[in-house]
C-alpha cells in the first residue's frame, strides 16, 4: 500500500559562476529540462509548477515558454534566500494535499559581479533633512546606525555567539572557511574549486571583521530544479527510477518567533533551531544519524552558529565541535562538502535545491570524488533574512 | 542576502517623541541662535541636555520597538507608551565594517549593545576601530555627534556609543 510519502524523483543543478551567454531563463530551463531527464519524466506529468528568482521576479511562466506550456498553476515565490527550498515546499504540499502526483520546483539566479549586497533600506540622502519611514529617519540609517550589510550583519550573529560561549575567534572562522574552500576542489559544478591556506583566507580583503572575502558567499549564476512525486505514483515508475528516488522524509519552514533584540539584529538561531526540532521529530531522526549536512554557509560566521542550532553538538559547544575536525568530510558529520556558499557559490534562489541536489547525489552514490561513502541520510538547511528557514532532511530509498 | 530586515511600508508621519523635546532647545543650537533647532536622525533619538533614546513599550509585555508597530509583535497588544532607554551598556556583538554604502566613512564599528536589557543597534564612535580596541563586553554610554547642515541650514545630530 501506498504510503503518504512524498519523494524527489529527478533534481539537477547547473554549474555555478558566470554564464554571460546565458540568461535567467535559460539557466532555469537548463536546470528544468536537466530535473526532468533525470527522473524520467516529462513537462506532460508535472502538476505544479514553483518558481523562484529573487532579484528577477516571477519567472515561472517565462520558463513554461521555454520548455512547455501545459496549463498548470504556477506558484511564483520569494522568501529571500531560502526561496529554493521554500519552491520544493511548494511542491511538496501540493503533492502531499494530493492536487496533483508530480510537481516541479525551480530557482535560479544571475548574481555574477552583483558586488557588496546591502541590507535593502539603504536610499539616497536628500538635500533637507526630512524625517520618513518607520523611525522618522533624516537620511539612510545603513552605515550610521550601526550596518544592515549582510557580511556586517552575519559578522554580528557569529561574534554574539563568541560572546555568549567564547572562544569564536577570527582564525577560528577563518579555519572554517578553510574548510569549505578544501572541499570545493572536489566539487566540479562549483564557482571556485581553488584550496585556499588559513593565512590566504585571512589576509585576503577584510570586508566586515571577522568576514574576510573568501569567507563570505561568493555571488554568481546558476539554476537547480526538483521534480518531486507520491509514494503512489513513485510505486508505478521503474525499478530504476524507484532506485534512484530520494525520500523527503521532513519538508519545515518557518520564520523568527518574536524576541527581544530581533529588531535590532535578526535572530537566525532560534528559527533554525525550531526548524530542525520540527524535522527530527518528523523524520525519526536525530542529528547523530545524519551522514552529511549541508547548511547556510553565507558568511563564515554563520556556520558556526548552525552546527549549534541544528544540534549537531551540545548547546554552547560549536567552537569545540569544529575543532574536533568533525565538520570535515572525513569527520563525524561532514558539512558542506559541495564546499557551500563560501566557495560553490549562492546564486540566491538556487541554492536551496542546489543543497538537495548535493545531499541527494550523495545518497544516490553519484558523487564520484567527493563521495561520503555509504551515506544514507542527509540534512539541507538555508535561511532567508527577514527571516524564513527552509530545512530538509533526506533519506536514501530502500528499493 | 536578503530581503531586508525591515518593513518596506513607508510612512511619512513622525512619532512627536523627540519633537516636543527638540523644542526644548539644545545648547548646540545657542551658539548660532538664527539657525533652526537641530534634527536627530531618527525619532526615537531625544536630543536636549541629556540626549538619550526612547521606545514604544508593550503595555501588556514590555517588548519595546524603536519604530512605531501596529500591535505588538510578541504578544499582538495594542497599547503602548514611551520609556526612556538606559543610555550606558555592554557591547554584545561587533563588526568592523570596510565595505560600505557610498558616503560612509570606513573603517566603523557597529555594535549591538545591551542597554539595561533592550537592545540597541549603534556604531561606536571615539574608539580605534581595530579587534585591539574595541571587546566584546566591553561597557559603553551614548554620544551625539553632528552630521552637519542641510540646504536650510539645519543641523543633523546622530548618535552612537563610546567607551565608558
Ligand atoms: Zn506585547
Amino acid at each position: 500500500m501506498a504510503s503518504d510519502d512524498i519523494w524527489i524523483l529527478g533534481i539537477h543543478m547547473t554549474k555555478f559562476g558566470k554564464h554571460p551567454d546565458k540568461d535567467t531563463v535559460d539557466l532555469a530551463a537548463e536546470a528544468t529540462m536537466g530535473a526532468l531527464a533525470d527522473g524520467g519524466v516529462s513537462m506532460r506529468e508535472m502538476g505544479v509548477l514553483a518558481a523562484g528568482n529573487l532579484l528577477g521576479g516571477g519567472i515561472g511562466q517565462q520558463l513554461q515558454k521555454q520548455v512547455g506550456q501545459t496549463g498548470i498553476p504556477v506558484y511564483n515565490v520569494a522568501n529571500a534566500c531560502a526561496t529554493g527550498a521554500t519552491a520544493v515546499r511548494v511542491a511538496y504540499m501540493a503533492v502531499k494535499a494530493g492536487e496533483c502526483d508530480m510537481g516541479l520546483a525551480v530557482g535560479v539566479e544571475k548574481l555574477a559581479g552583483a558586488g557588496l549586497l546591502a541590507g535593502g533600506s539603504r536610499k539616497e540622502d536628500s538635500k533637507t533633512w526630512t524625517p520618513a519611514g518607520r523611525y522618522g529617519a533624516i537620511a539612510a540609517i545603513d552605515g550610521r546606525i550601526g550596518t544592515e550589510t549582510m557580511p556586517g550583519t552575519f559578522a554580528q550573529i557569529g561574534m554574539e555567539y563568541g560572546h555568549r560561549y567564547g572562544g569564536a575567534t577570527f582564525e577560528l572562522f577563518a579555519k572554517i572557511s578553510e574548510k569549505n574552500h578544501a572541499h570545493s576542489t572536489l566539487n566540479p559544478l562549483a564557482a571556485y574549486t581553488k584550496r585556499m591556506s588559513l593565512e590566504e583566507i585571512m589576509n585576503d580583503v577584510m570586508i566586515s571583521y571577522p568576514n574576510t572575502r573568501p569567507m563570505c558567499s561568493a555571488n554568481c549564476d546558476g539554476a537547480a530544479a526538483a521534480v518531486v512525486v507520491s509514494d503512489a505514483k513513485l510505486k508505478t515508475l521503474s525499478v530504476e527510477q524507484r532506485r534512484r528516488a530520494v525520500k523527503i522524509s521532513a519538508s519545515i519552514l518557518t520564520t523568527d518567533p518574536y524576541e527581544e533584540a530581533c529588531q535590532v539584529l535578526p535572530n537566525v538561531n532560534t528559527l533554525t533551531r525550531n526548524a530542525a526540532k520540527q524535522a527530527y521529530e518528523k523524520a525519526g531522526i536525530g542529528p547523530s544519524d545524519l551522514d552529511l549536512v549541508e547548511l547556510h554557509d553565507c558568511f563564515a560566521t554563520a556556520e558556526l552558529v548552525h552546527y549549534d542550532n541544528l544540534m549537531l553538538c551540545p548547546e554552547g559547544g560549536a567552537v569545540d565541535f569544529f575543532n574536533s575536525g568533525a565538520t570535515w568530510r572525513d569527520g563525524s558529520t561532514p558539512v558542506n562538502v559541495s564546499g557551500g556558499l563560501e566557495s560553490k557559490g549562492h546564486p540566491i534562489a538556487a541554492t536551496g535545491i542546489a543543497n538537495l541536489w548535493e545531499i541527494a547525489t550523495h545518497l544516490r552514490g553519484e558523487a564520484g570524488p567527493r563521495q561520503i561513502e555509504g551515506a544514507k541520510v542527509g540534512l539541507a538547511h538555508v535561511i532567508g533574512l527577514g527571516s524564513a528557514c527552509g530545512l530538509h532532511i533526506l533519506e536514501k530509498s530502500a528499493a | 542576502m536578503v530581503v531586508g530586515v525591515k518593513t518596506g511600508r513607508e510612512c511619512l508621519d513622525r512619532g512627536g517623541a523627540s519633537l516636543g523635546a527638540l523644542a526644548s532647545g539644545d545648547d548646540r543650537s545657542s551658539l548660532e541662535t538664527s539657525m533652526a533647532a537641530p534634527i536627530p536622525l531618527v525619532d526615537y533619538l531625544v536630543l536636549g541636555d541629556e540626549p538619550h533614546l526612547v521606545a514604544n513599550e508593550c503595555t501588556s509585555c514590555g517588548a519595546r520597538f524603536f519604530d512605531r508597530r501596529n500591535a505588538c509583535a510578541g504578544c499582538f497588544a495594542t497599547d503602548f507608551r514611551k520609556v526612556d532607554v538606559d543610555s550606558s551598556g555592554e557591547v554584545r556583538a561587533f563588526t568592523i565594517v570596510a565595505f560600505a554604502a557610498p558616503g560612509i566613512a570606513v573603517p566603523f564599528v557597529s555594535a549591538i549593545v545591551d542597554c539595561g536589557g533592550t537592545s540597541v543597534r549603534a556604531n561606536l564612535l571615539n574608539v580605534t576601530p581595530d579587534p585591539e580596541h574595541v571587546t566584546l563586553g566591553m561597557k559603553v554610554r551614548l554620544t551625539t555627534s553632528s552630521m552637519g547642515v542641510d540646504e536650510a541650514g539645519t543641523e543633523a545630530i546622530g548618535f552612537g556609543y563610546e567607551p565608558a
